[in-house]
């Protein structure tokens, strides 16, 4: 590397030294990853393999399992349950986009308005939902939603002569009151994700598009609307993972079984399986489903998206 | 023109301030709550009455006193939880996401995509098959049961991979022909230089931590182990007698993390959006 008479009468010390560095440059990168490709052998390989055993078994101790070939996936196919967990997670998912995009969007155009007074102050305020455990949120909205005439909402439509209504016990109430915590928790944080991106704008995108004469309308379809794409990428496809893998919300309403299953999800039934009916193979199965099914709408997210990029 | 600028600004800060108010709503129904006798709560459902002949303080005392101050304990357990699980995923996750953004080495594409897909599936679906080998390994109602599993999470070393890959390598190549050997580089020069990226992720890892729910309530069995959150909902079960500090321990719970955010906000906001700008 260097040409000095000092360092080439050293040459040999000198490369034997370079030599262990460049070794050490090699060796490093794997030891810094190394704690990943533990955890991920032990954490994650391990039980997905296990798992596709087990959804193969009958498990009646931890460590008791006798194969029993397809009867598990037989009995998958045939379970209403599972159905209804799956419609349960469509339709829960299916609510919380079509309100958590727009609203939070318009939001965030709203905050972004140059004669918008007291945005920090919002900012922090819309932040405190997505702060608290979703356990005692859900918590606080149950007793809200109380089936006595006192309770929160009841004692609302109460001034409208409604009810009292029975929340947590009819599917499309119970999917209400599902969706209305997800609101309230998730609305000013996508809003602070569209701000985010509204601010990334270039602002000469819009002047440019004022001289051409364009309207509010045009340059919000034109100009806002595809600037914005990533962001509702991103959070369609946490709705999505959030949506599909419920639990904290139904369990804390209902526990692990509800009435007519109005809040059985994926894993609440997993949990349910194997927790009270003690079935684990059964629980591993779904859970191989919960996967299958995940993976099949990411690939279908990321090609309906390429096939907009083609455009 | 004056006059219109001040209306837009009105009607703006107006919807907004509708839409702060409602947000703000549950936590005043929690606030409330939490100085109501309990049979009022579980008889009538929450409810905006303000009877301050009914309202007292004594749910906060008996944080203390129900149960042997059972609360307490399970205050304990979300800390200790809290705590050791953050500097752990801080460490871990800090070295990974180095080691994948700042080193061309041979299986880096490979890992970093495994972090891609890790990212793509809830690890809930196998809930089952850790609780498994949690039970195998003797790991159950331990701490270590809680906080080992999650001890890696794909998002954590997403964020300090994109944090890193911003970095330039010229800093590593300098420390190199100035004979700094490769830990020294990422723990005195790259750490130093990632202090934001630690910031948004404390914050995001220990509020993670705090209000985990499912898998402390899968591992952790008896009373005396629960976590804050657990051991509310168990408190309403009919086996449980500790109806009274559900939401006076709820609000201790919120307290510490609503602190923490209002003295962090840069830091929040940098850690939650993110996935947002970059993913």
């Amino acid at each position: 590397m260097s040409s000095s008479m000092v360092q080439i009468e050293k040459k040999p010390q000198i490369s034997t030294e370079t030599k262990k560095k460049i070794n050490m440059q090699k060796v490093a990168p794997y030891i810094f990853v190394s704690p990943f490709i533990i955890v991920f052998a032990l954490f994650s390989l391990y039980p997905f393999i296990n798992s596709i055993i087990m959804s193969f078994q009958r498990i009646e101790g931890i460590n008791e399992t006798t194969f029993i070939g397809l009867q598990n996936y037989q009995r998958l196919i045939t379970d209403p349950v599972f159905y209804k967990a799956l419609w349960n997670v469509a339709r829960y998912t299916f609510w919380t986009i079509l309100i958590l995009i727009p609203l939070p969007l318009i939001l965030a155009i709203v905050m972004n308005h140059e004669n918008t007074k007291f945005k920090s102050l919002f900012r922090s305020v819309f932040f405190l939902p997505v702060l608290t455990s979703t356990v005692i949120v859900g918590l606080v909205f149950k007793f809200a939603f109380s089936k006595e005439a006192t309770g929160v909402f009841n004692s609302w439509l109460g001034h409208f002569n409604i009810g009292p209504i029975d929340w947590l016990n009819g599917s499309g109430t119970g999917m209400f009151a599902l969706v209305l915590v997800c609101v309230w928790r998730w609305m000013g944080v996508n809003m602070i994700y569209f701000l985010s991106g509204l601010q990334s704008i270039p602002k000469d995108l819009y002047e440019c598009a004022e001289i051409d004469g364009a309207t509010t309308w045009v340059k919000f379809k034109h100009i806002t609307l595809p600037m914005v794409k990533p962001i509702t990428t991103y959070v369609l496809t946490i709705s999505i993972l959030g949506g599909f893998s419920l639990f904290n919300e139904t369990y804390v309403y209902w526990g692990a079984a509800s009435p007519d299953n109005i809040g059985t999800t994926f894993l609440t039934y997993i949990y349910k399986s194997a927790f009270s009916d003690g079935d684990l193979g059964y629980a591993c199965t779904l859970g191989v489903a919960m996967f299958v099914i995940v993976v099949v709408i990411n690939l279908i997210q990321v090609s309906v998206r390429g096939l907009f990029k083609e455009d | 023109m004056k006059t219109r600028k001040r209306i837009s600004s009105i009607i703006t800060t107006v919807v907004l301030a509708i839409v702060g108010f409602l947000i703000l709503i549950p936590f005043w129904f929690l606030l409330i709550s939490s100085f109501k006798n309990s049979a009022d709560i579980f008889g009538q459902g929450l409810n905006i009455h303000l009877d301050f002949s009914k309202m007292s303080f004594s749910n906060y005392g008996k944080l203390f006193t129900n149960n042997d101050g059972i609360f307490l304990t399970w205050f304990k357990n979300s800390a200790l939880i809290t705590i050791v699980q953050t500097v752990a995923v801080l460490a871990f996750c800090s070295m990974v996401g180095y080691g994948l953004a700042q080193y061309r080495f041979k299986g880096r594409n490979f890992i970093f995509m495994l972090v891609l897909i890790m990212l793509m599936v809830p690890g809930d679906i196998l809930l089952i098959p850790m609780y498994k080998l949690m039970t195998n390994l003797g790991l159950m109602d331990t701490f270590a049961g809680v906080i080992l599993p999650g001890i890696i999470p794909p998002a954590t070393v997403f964020f300090f991979r994109q944090y890193a890959i911003g970095i330039p390598h010229d800093f590593a190549e300098a420390a190199r022909i100035d004979g700094a050997g490769e830990f020294r580089i990422f723990f005195q020069i790259y750490a130093p230089m990632m202090k934001p990226a630690f910031g948004a992720m404390t914050i995001m890892t220990s509020m993670g931590a705090w209000n985990s729910f499912l898998w402390p309530l899968i591992v952790m069995r008896s009373d005396e182990n629960l976590v804050i959150p657990a051991g509310l909902l168990t408190s309403m079960t009919p086996y449980g007698n500790n109806y009274d500090i559900v939401f006076s321990g709820s609000m201790m719970s919120i307290i510490p993390i609503i602190l923490l955010f209002l003295f962090n906000q840069r830091s929040f906001i940098s850690g939650m959006t993110i996935g947002g700008v970059k993913g």
